[in-house]
C-alpha cells in the first residue's frame, strides 16, 4: 500500500536509462562540456533537495559551493594527495552550514530573514576572498590570491596514487558517479522518516512542532547535508576549471543556481538536474557571443518563470501529463473505499 | 488521592498590563474528561496555551505539573513527547499532504517504522476517514479537517489529550460522531476540551470548569453548573 | 586635531552614504513588506540616467536632482505594473522576481552603455583640511542626506499622504478604511521608493563611478541597514542602523583597512538579526515613525 504519494518515489527504470546515457556518453562524444554540466546539476540537486522538499531557500547557496572549491584548492596545495582535500571539501561546508543553520533555525527567524542572512554570508565570502591579494594572505603553502584566485593546484588523483591524475574522461566519470550517487542518497533520505518529516515541516511547521518533532534540528540537518553536496560540486568545479576565483561567491553565481532549480521545478529531484543542464548549456552558448548579455536572458527567464510557472517546468509537465492517470487512480480509490464501507474488515466492530 | 495528571498551582499569565489568567489552581485526575468553558476573553484559551507550552511561562508566575513533572519553560514539542496529544484552535494540518500522510507523521513519533502503516489504517477506520484517506487535506471541508486533526491526536496514542474548540465548524451528525470519538479517546487518556458551544458540552455530559475574568468561577458536573445562577448570568447573559 | 576632524567627517559621510542608498528600499520594505532585490539596480540606473543627461548637455545638477529620480520612478512604476502587483503576499516569489529584474536591468544597461566603467565629473572641487586633501562633494552628500530624511519625516508627520503611509505601515487595512485602495497605495509607494533609489544613484554617481554591475555593491549595505532597522519604523529604524553600521564600518576601516570594515559590518548584521529578529525599530521604537 502506498501511503506517501506526495513524495515521488524512485523510478528505477528511468534512473537506469538516465545513468546509461550518462555513462555511455564518453564512448561517442566529447566530455569537456558535459563534465561541467554534471557538476552544475549536482549543485542544483543540492539546493533542490533542501528548497523543494524542506521548503528552505538559501539565497546564497553558492557560498558552500565556493567553500568546497576553495577548501579543496587550499588543502590539495598543502597536502599533494587529493583524497583528504576531497573529503574536507564536503566536511567544511557541512560544518559551516550547520553552525549558520543552527543559529538561524534555533533563533526561529522567518523565511525572508533566512534569505537575507544566507545571501549576506556569500557576500562576506566574496568581499573577503576578493581582498586577499598579496603574500600576507596564505594558508600554509596556498596563497589566496585575491581577485585572481588560486590557479594551478593538483587535480584529483586515484586515491593513494598521487601520480595518477584524473582528468578528461576519468574526471567526467568522477562527476557522473558523484551526481548519480548524490541522487540515490537524496532519494534514500526522502524515502525515510527524515524526508517525510521534512515535507511535513514544509507544509506546516507549527503542526510538526506540536507532533513532537524538533523542527530546528531537522532544518539544520538538511541544510548541512545540502551544503556538503554543494561543497562536493564546488570541489569538482575547481578540478574542471583548474582555478578557483572569488566569482564562485558572486551574486551572479548565487542567482544562477536558484534559477536552475526554480526553472527545473520544486519538489522534484530530476527538475533541478535538468534545469541546470539545459540552462548551463544555454549559458555556455551565450558566452560564445557578445551581442546579448548573459544576465539579460537569465533575468528574463527568472521573472517569467516566477510569474507564469512558479512551481517550475517539470512539475508543470507532470501535472499536465499526470491529469489523466490521476483521474483514473482516484476513481479506483473511490471504488475501493466504497467496498470497504459496504463490508467492514473482520474482527472490528463498526 | 491519586496523582493528578495535570495540576496547575497559582498559574498566572499577563500580557502587558492585562492579566489573562489569574492564579488558577486546577487539577485533572486519571482518565478524567473535563470541559473548560467561559465567555470570550475569560482566559480559557490562554490557560490552554500555557498547558501546551505555546505561551511560555513567566518566571514566578505559578507552576504547571504534568504527572508530577514541572513543565513550565518547556517548548511544545517537549510536552508532546511526554505523551500529550494537542489539537489547536485553528485546524492545523499539513495542507499539501494527504490524510494518510498526515496521520503517518503523527504515528511515527510514537511508533516504529514498521507499525506506522497499520496504525494509520487503524485510525482511518476508527475516525471513519476511509472515503477521504487519499485526498489532499487542503481540498477538504472544514469539518472534515477537524476530524483529520482528531485522527492525528489518536494516532499519537497519548495518555493526555488537549483539544481546543474541536466542535467549531462541525455540524449535525458529525457532532455526535465527535462526541463518541472523544469518549473513546477518554477510555485510555485524560482529556481536556475547551469549547464554548453549550450544546456540544452538554452532549459530552461531564465535569466542567467555568472560567470568568481569568479565574475559575466554579467547577462541577455539567447539569449543576448550567443550573447555577452565577454561571447563567456571566455566561448566558454575556452571550445574549 | 586635523586627523580627528577627517575621521569624523569620513564617519559622517559613511553614515550618510548608507542612509541615502537605503532610503528607497526602506520605504518599500516598511510599507509593503516587499524586499526589492533590484534595489541596487535602481540606484545604478539613477547614476546612468545622470550620465546620459549630462552627456546630452543637460545641466548636471538638474540631471541628478530632478531627472534621475523621475526616470527611475517611472521605471519603478512600470515594474510594479508588470511584475510586482501579481506577487503581493508572496514574499519569497517577490524576492526571486526582483532578483530576475536585477539581472535583466544589468543586461539592458550593458547592452546600451557597454560593460566598462564610466565616470561622471564631480561638480564641487576638493578643499584642504590641514595636511589633508578632502572631497568637497562628500560634504554635499552629507547635507543632501540630512535634507532628505528631514523631508521624509515632515511628509510622514504633517501631510495627508504621510497619514495614509503611516496607516499602511501598521496595517494595510487601515489605508483601506481611510478610503484608499491598498493596491493604489502600493503602486505609489513602489514608485516613490524607486524614485528615491534613483535620486541616491544620481547624487552618488560623481563619487562612485558607474558599472552595469555596480548595483551589487549597494545592495549588501542597504539590505542590512533596512532589515536590521526593521519594518516597524522606517525613518528612525533605518537611520539608527545607518549610524550604527556606518560608524562601526568606518572605524574598523581606519584601524585595519576597508575590506575588514565591510566584513565586520556584515558579520555584526547577522548577529543583530539573530538577537533582534524584528529589527532595531521592533525593539526600541515600537510606536514611532
Amino acid at each position: 500500500m502506498k501511503i506517501w504519494p506526495s513524495i515521488g518515489q524512485m523510478r528505477w527504470g528511468w534512473f537506469l536509462l538516465g545513468a546509461a546515457v550518462i555513462l555511455l556518453w564518453p564512448v561517442f562524444f566529447d566530455t569537456h562540456t558535459p563534465t561541467i554540466l554534471l557538476v552544475w546539476a549536482l549543485f542544483a540537486l543540492s539546493l533542490g533537495l533542501m528548497w523543494g522538499y524542506a521548503g528552505l531557500l538559501s539565497f546564497g547557496h553558492t557560498a558552500y559551493f565556493g567553500l568546497g572549491a576553495y577548501v579543496y584548492a587550499i588543502a590539495v596545495v598543502n597536502i599533494g594527495e587529493s583524497t583528504v582535500p576531497l573529503l574536507l571539501a564536503m566536511l567544511v561546508p557541512a560544518i559551516v552550514a550547520a553552525i549558520i543553520g543552527a543559529m538561524m533555525f534555533y533563533g526561529r527567524i522567518s523565511d525572508v530573514y533566512m534569505g537575507v542572512i544566507t545571501l549576506v554570508v556569500s557576500l562576506i565570502l566574496f568581499k573577503f576572498m576578493s581582498a586577499t591579494a598579496g603574500d600576507k594572505y596564505a594558508i600554509g603553502d596556498a596563497r589566496l590570491g585575491g581577485f585572481n584566485g588560486i590557479p594551478g593546484f593538483p587535480v584529483l588523483n586515484v586515491p593513494g596514487l598521487p601520480d595518477v591524475s584524473l582528468f578528461g574522461v576519468p574526471m567526467y566519470y568522477v562527476a557522473a558517479v558523484a551526481l548519480l550517487g548524490c541522487y540515490l542518497i537524496s532519494r534514500w533520505l526522502l524515502a525515510r522518516s527524515f524526508g517525510r518529516v521534512l515535507v511535513g515541516i514544509r507544509e506546516n511547521e507549527a503542526r510538526c512542532e506540536l507532533l513532537g518533532y524538533s523542527v530546528p534540528a531537522y532544518k539544520t540537518a538538511i541544510f548541512s547535508i545540502s551544503a556538503a553536496m554543494a561543497g562536493l560540486a564546488g570541489c569538482l568545479f575547481a578540478n574542471w576549471a583548474e582555478i578557483v576565483t572569488p566569482s564562485v561567491f558572486s551574486l551572479r553565481s548565487a542567482a544562477e543556481v536558484i534559477i536552475w532549480v526554480i526553472v527545473g521545478g520544486l519538489g522534484t529531484l530530476v527538475g533541478p538536474i535538468l534545469g541546470a543542464m539545459v540552462l548551463g548549456m544555454l549559458k555556455l552558448l551565450l558566452s560564445e557571443q557578445t551581442v546579448i548579455d548573459n544576465s539579460l536572458i537569465l533575468g528574463f527567464i527568472l521573472v517569467v518563470v516566477v510569474l507564469a510557472i512558479p512551481r517550475g517546468v517539470v512539475p508543470a509537465l507532470q501535472g499536465w501529463f499526470g491529469k489523466r492517470t490521476r483521474i483514473r487512480t482516484q476513481r479506483a480509490v473511490h471504488v475501493r473505499a466504497r467496498r470497504r464501507v459496504a463490508a467492514p474488515a473482520p474482527g472490528r466492530t463498526p | 488521592m491519586s496523582e493528578a495528571v495535570v495540576e496547575t498551582i497559582e498559574l498566572t499569565k499577563r500580557f502587558g498590563g492585562v492579566t489573562a489568567v489569574d492564579r488558577v489552581n486546577f487539577r485533572l485526575g486519571e482518565r478524567e474528561l473535563r470541559c473548560l468553558i467561559g465567555p470570550n476573553g475569560a482566559g480559557k484559551s490562554t490557560f490552554f496555551k500555557c498547558l501546551t507550552g505555546q505561551y511560555p511561562l513567566d518566571h514566578g508566575s505559578g507552576r504547571i505539573l504534568i504527572r508530577g513533572n514541572d513543565v513550565g519553560g518547556l517548548r511544545p514539542h517537549h510536552i508532546v513527547r511526554m505523551g500529550v496529544g494537542i489539537k489547536t484552535q485553528v485546524p492545523s494540518v499539513m495542507n499539501g499532504l494527504t490524510v494518510m500522510e498526515n496521520l503517518w507523521l503523527a504515528a511515527r513519533r510514537t511508533h516504529g517504522w514498521d507499525r506506522c502503516g497499520s496504525e494509520v489504517q487503524r485510525v482511518v477506520d476508527e475516525v471513519g476517514l476511509g472515503d477521504i484517506a487519499r485526498r489532499t487535506v487542503g481540498e477538504l471541508a472544514h469539518g472534515q479537517r477537524q476530524m483529520v486533526e482528531i485522527g492525528i491526536v489518536l494516532a499519537q496514542e497519548p495518555w493526555l489529550v488537549l483539544l481546543d474548540e474541536p466542535a467549531a465548524g462541525i455540524t449535525g451528525a458529525e457532532v455526535e460522531r465527535l462526541v463518541s470519538l472523544i469518549r473513546q479517546i477518554n477510555q485510555t487518556a485524560s482529556v481536556i476540551v475547551v469549547d464554548h458551544d453549550m450544546e456540544f458540552v452538554r452532549m459530552l455530559g461531564t465535569d466542567i470548569t467555568v472560567f470568568y475574568q481569568g479565574a475559575v468561577l466554579m467547577e462541577g458536573h455539567v447539569d449543576e453548573v448550567l443550573a447555577d445562577a452565577r454561571v447563567r448570568e456571566v455566561y448566558i447573559g454575556n452571550r445574549a | 586635531m586635523d586627523y580627528a576632524a577627517v575621521v569624523i567627517l569620513e564617519i559622517l559621510y559613511m553614515i550618510s552614504f548608507i542612509a541615502l542608498v537605503s532610503a528607497g528600499l526602506a520605504v518599500v520594505f516598511g510599507m509593503m513588506r516587499v524586499i526589492n532585490l533590484a534595489h541596487g539596480e535602481f540606484v545604478m540606473l539613477g547614476g546612468y540616467t545622470t550620465l546620459a543627461c549630462q552627456r546630452a548637455g543637460i545641466d548636471l545638477w538638474f540631471s541628478m536632482l530632478i531627472l534621475a529620480p523621475l526616470v527611475v520612478g517611472l521605471v519603478g512604476l512600470i515594474v510594479e505594473r508588470l511584475v510586482i502587483r501579481f506577487l503581493y503576499g508572496r514574499m519569497i516569489d517577490t524576492m526571486l522576481a526582483t532578483w530576475g529584474l536585477s539581472l535583466l536591468l544589468i543586461g539592458i544597461v550593458t547592452l546600451i552603455f557597454g560593460s566598462s566603467a564610466v565616470n561622471v565629473p564631480t561638480p564641487i572641487p576638493g578643499y584642504q583640511l590641514g595636511a589633508y586633501q578632502m572631497g568637497g562633494y562628500n560634504l554635499f552628500i552629507i547635507g543632501v542626506t540630512v535634507a532628505l530624511y528631514i523631508g521624509m519625516w515632515l511628509v510622514l508627520r504633517y501631510t495627508r499622504l504621510g497619514l495614509i503611509a503611516r496607516g499602511a505601515m501598521q496595517n494595510a487595512d487601515i489605508a483601506a478604511s481611510l478610503g484608499y485602495n491598498p493596491r493604489t497605495v502600493y503602486m505609489v509607494t513602489f514608485t516613490i521608493g524607486a524614485a528615491l533609489s534613483g535620486f541616491a544613484g544620481g547624487v552618488l554617481a560623481p563619487l562612485t563611478g558607474l558599472l552595469p554591475a555596480s548595483g551589487g555593491g549597494y545592495i549588501a549595505q542597504s539590505f542590512i541597514a533596512v532589515i536590521t532597522g526593521g519594518a516597524g519604523a522606517v525613518i528612525s529604524g533605518t537611520l539608527a542602523s545607518s549610524v550604527l553600521f556606518g560608524a562601526i564600518s568606518q572605524i574598523v576601516s581606519f584601524a585595519s583597512g576597508p575590506v575588514l570594515g565591510d566584513i565586520v559590518m556584515l558579520g555584526l548584521a547577522i548577529v543583530l538579526l539573530r538577537l533582534m529578529p524584528t529589527g532595531i525599530s521592533g525593539r526600541f521604537f515600537r510606536n514611532s515613525q
